[in-house]
């Protein structure tokens, strides 16, 4: 792979875009992760937020507060610390997801493409630990990847107009949840009883980018009783 | 209790404010007015301060009646309006009673028109803003447009005065537009016939515009290899282009992440404009350079201090 010069550009007026590749890789996500975790520590007055991505960060500011110049310096100075990818600490979080048929809509779909017998998809599924790449599409929405290529599938071809809430998906190399119910095309495999966006909580969001995830099958009757606590 | 009641809804009204903030990290869009700089307006007709909440109203008003004492003004879209029968202008502020019926109709200019209250709009923050997220179904009222029937608590800051925006803050919303843009951070991934196609031919407003976004429709805009590109995070005012090589202009409501190459960014002080454009009219993009956006921020800046100082 050939060395990628990692890019700053403006992206109108009041935002940066700090782009590290055109691929997406697990390291390249890392770098990301640690570059937002190294300025988020300056706590540079002027930056009202930050989106990480799978290879870029965009970073909004207000340019009353703070000018481009100073802000380009500032983001200069931070990559060169970040080069050595000093990392910090992904945080592992642990979500029970149902595979149970009444929830797993499309795995008879999944395993007519992949060849494999649905209980060998969903062993797939939880033995591996994901990365979310990002948060998008919808509040909350998890990009997790990659799964394993034996359960690599493409989208439905014709999206659901309503995808229940919690629902767990497949697309392509990745692993999705979704936080509400919205119109979707992933392959839906499971669903989790755990509350991923909760608005009217203190924490509304259960999940951000950089963290890992473990999956873990939990019988029907065992969602039922977390969904009460939920 | 101090509030007013919607006797009509009329097209579209949500409560928006500047936005919410912070949370784009999570993919929460950040929603708030279409039009901030007729959003700030109304708020100073009423004595609020500029990041109020107000009622956007969109092509049709509502029909609302108070059940407080306190002060109004509408900016933005010129409508038909009327307060017991009394015709009211636009960019004035006048004082209601409670019993007082608000009459509002077809906007007869632009889209949107704003509805300030001297005072709050008592409904609770979510994640800091009070405005409406409607796909989401979160903020404003229960996360969804007025419906007739609807009783909103407002909370009057007192403030009586009447006033009339100065005359330099007035707005004209032609059916044409020309909006100043920065390259994007993909520009470099058109073929040159592209952009210049892009900064100079004509685009019209498709019927697909909402609080997401606007499609418009005019010359394709001509990639060199490919329109995708792994998904970044994207900003308001961005112009999107697919493969099919029409832009799409991201707006209010936008997701924060998007797969497609963005050609160009609208400045900031010119976003505003777009809320005010609807289906068939026409958009020309000029070029100008990231120093003169910023120029431009400051020198709206300056202005909306001194109307403040008023």
């Amino acid at each position: 792979m050939t060395e990628y010069n990692t890019q700053i550009l403006p992206s109108g007026d009041s935002a940066i875009l700090v782009r590290f590749s055109e691929q997406i890789s697990e390291s390249i996500n890392r770098k990301v992760i640690s570059f937002r975790n190294n300025l988020e520590q300056i706590n540079l007055p002027g930056i009202i937020e930050t989106i990480p991505a799978y290879a870029s960060l965009m970073i909004i500011y207000n340019p009353l507060i703070v000018s481009f110049k100073i802000l380009y310096r500032e983001i200069k100075e931070i990559l060169d610390k970040t080069k050595d990818e000093t990392l910090s600490k992904s945080r592992t979080i642990t979500i029970p997801v149902c595979y149970d048929s009444t929830f797993s809509m499309d795995l008879q779909e999944v395993s007519q493409q992949t060849g494999l017998s649905p209980a060998e998809i969903i062993k797939i599924h939880y033995s591996s630990t994901y990365r979310i790449f990002m948060l998008g599409f919808t509040p909350g929405f998890p990009y997790m990847g990659e799964t394993d290529e034996r359960i690599a599938c493409p989208r439905k071809s014709t999206p659901r107009q309503a995808v229940p809430e919690g629902s767990v998906g497949l697309a392509g190399r990745q692993t999705g949840i979704y936080p509400i119910e919205s119109p979707g095309g992933w392959q839906i495999i499971g669903r989790t009883p755990l509350k991923i966006f909760n608005p009217g909580s203190e924490n509304i969001f259960l999940l951000r980018a950089g963290d890992i995830i473990q999956f873990k099958p939990i019988s029907i009757s065992e969602f039922e009783s977390i969904s009460k606590t939920q | 209790m101090d509030g007013i009641k919607f006797i009509k809804e009329g097209f579209l009204t949500t409560i928006q404010d500047l936005g919410r903030y912070g949370f784009q990290k999570f993919g929460m869009p950040v929603s708030g007015a279409m039009d901030s700089y007729s959003l700030k307006t109304a708020n100073w007709l009423v004595g609020n301060p500029r990041e109020s909440a107000c009622f956007e109203i969109t092509f049709q008003g509502p029909e609302i009646e108070f059940h407080c004492e306190t002060v109004i003004g509408l900016s933005g879209a010129p409508m038909q309006a009327s307060l017991n029968g009394n015709t009211l202008q636009s960019d004035t502020s006048y004082r209601v009673f409670r019993g007082d019926i608000l009459r509002t109709g077809i906007v007869q200019q632009g889209v949107r028109s704003y509805l300030a209250i001297a005072g709050e709009i008592e409904i609770p923050e979510v994640m800091g803003s009070k405005s409406t997220y409607l796909r989401g179904r979160l903020g404003g009222f229960h996360g969804r447009k007025i419906e007739a029937g609807d009783e909103i608590a407002i909370k009057p800051s007192g403030f009586s005065d009447v006033r009339q925006l100065p005359y330099e803050f007035r707005q004209f919303f032609s059916t044409s537009q020309t909006l100043r843009i920065i390259p994007g951070t993909e520009v470099s991934y058109f073929e040159l016939s592209g952009i210049t196609s892009f900064l100079t031919s004509e685009y019209t407003v498709s019927p697909q515009n909402d609080r997401m976004g606007y499609r418009l429709s005019g010359q394709a805009i001509t990639h060199k290899s490919g329109a995708d590109i792994i998904s970044s995070g994207i900003t308001n005012g961005s112009i999107q282009v697919p493969g099919h090589g029409q832009p799409i202009i991201m707006l209010a409501d936008h997701q924060t992440v998007g797969g497609y190459t963005q050609i160009a960014n609208i400045v900031s002080v010119d976003i505003p404009l777009v809320g005010q454009l609807k289906t068939g009219d026409k958009i020309h993009f000029r070029e100008t350079s990231l120093q003169e956006a910023h120029d431009l921020i400051e020198k709206q800046e300056q202005l909306f201090k001194n109307l403040y100082l008023l």
